[in-house]
């Protein structure tokens, strides 16, 4: 796997997303969830909250490295929020 | 009442997982591990973090490279969707013509896009192309190789003749579907020829224009090919669309960590475009 060129913060990365998705899948095959709708205007799984999380807050994350100078980790503690929020609410 | 789903099913989509994890996921993988370093050959590799994405995002040939990609997309969005309605109102609706029409229509979407590309290099070059020597005798200055609007002009055409046909075919089959009883219904009631396109015609094909938009904005958006082989990008970069800046970036220059996080906003950019072309194509068959 050195071909990939591995760094620790990218393998922490797709670790966290693996356990998301492994965690997300067995939740819903021992509990599948129903279609809802919620703050966003659309009717969604949790799967597709998840995925509108995720790409939202990498949207978030490119206009903060846009935007500002400050440190990434600010507006990554935002998007954890935020993810929780759509999750919970969306 | 709400509904379930049940989610077992997905498990059936392992094989192809796999498969996919080869070709696209750990690819993507390690694209994403090239964005957060600079690397100078195989051996050198120095961690930067999110710099390459600051660089990139305030980047100003990118900025252009951008609105020339979007002016790209809304361009021939708004000529290749009225031609295609207006082809398709025209259409024979039976006999021997049909074939033959569906034909012809379909023969520019079979040519590779190299080769497109290849094709209008030669029909518009202005000393021994038709449509060069054509415009040139009429006396109108065309050069698409030395003027920046000959060469937008030139590649809007191509992207034209390329794809309009998609948007007929879409449309026609649109059109098809209706039933005769509208078109009785708006005889009774002396409908003229634009009131049954307003009113009959336009609201059902709400649903293959929807996906023609979408397909047409997201192909035009990933353009590479074509312009390439027409225009090289120019002249200057008046035709640099975002995917050539990305192959001269990462192949030109092997600035490789820059690529690589450029990459990845343009990959942002389709995934949620595609997004939205997926979400509002399975509402519009729910509803």
């Amino acid at each position: 796997m050195n071909w990939m060129y591995w760094t620790v913060p990218t393998a922490i990365f797709f670790a966290v997303i693996a356990v998301i998705l492994i965690s997300m899948t067995l939740w819903q095959v021992a509990a599948p969830s129903p279609e809802r709708r919620g703050l966003l205007p659309l009717s969604t799984t949790p799967g597709d909250r998840l995925f509108i999380g995720l790409l939202s807050s990498a949207y978030f994350h490119l206009l903060w490295l846009g935007l500002t100078d400050l440190h990434p980790g600010w507006m990554t503690a935002f998007c954890i929020l935020w993810l929780i929020t759509v999750m919970r609410w969306g | 009442m709400e509904r379930t789903r049940n989610e077992r099913a997905w498990l059936l989509v392992l094989p192809v997982m796999i498969v996919v994890a080869f070709s696209a996921i750990i690819p993507l993988m390690t694209v994403v591990n090239y964005s957060v370093q600079d690397i100078l050959d195989p051996y050198t590799r120095f961690f930067v973090g999110t710099e390459w994405f600051r660089d990139i995002l305030r980047d100003d040939s990118l900025h252009a490279a951008l609105g020339r990609q979007l002016v790209f997309s809304f361009t021939v969005l708004l000529i290749q969707i009225p031609l295609g309605i207006a082809i398709a109102l025209c259409m024979p609706t039976r006999g021997i013509w049909v074939a033959i029409t569906l034909v012809a229509l379909a023969l520019p979407l079979l040519v590779p896009w190299n080769v497109v590309g290849t094709i209008w290099q030669l029909f518009a070059r202005q000393d021994i192309g038709l449509l060069g020597v054509t415009i040139n005798a009429m006396g109108i200055d065309y050069n698409y190789t030395g003027s920046r609007m000959g060469a937008w002009l030139t590649v809007v055409a191509m992207d034209v003749w390329h794809w309009t046909s998609l948007v007929v075919l879409l449309c026609y089959s649109g059109l098809r579907a209706i039933p005769d009883a509208y078109y009785q219904a708006a005889r009774i009631d002396g409908a003229s020829r634009w009131a049954v396109f307003r009113h009959v015609q336009l609201p059902r094909l709400t649903g293959v224009l929807t996906i023609a938009v979408l397909l047409r904005f997201m192909d035009s958006f990933m353009i590479y090919a074509e312009p390439f082989v027409l225009t090289g990008g120019g002249p200057g970069s008046s035709t640099t669309f975002l995917s050539q800046y990305l192959a001269t970036m990462a192949i030109g220059q092997f600035d490789v960590g820059r690529a690589a996080a450029f990459s990845l906003i343009y990959f942002l950019i389709i995934l949620a475009l595609s997004w939205v072309f997926y979400t509002i194509i399975t509402r519009s068959q729910k509803g």
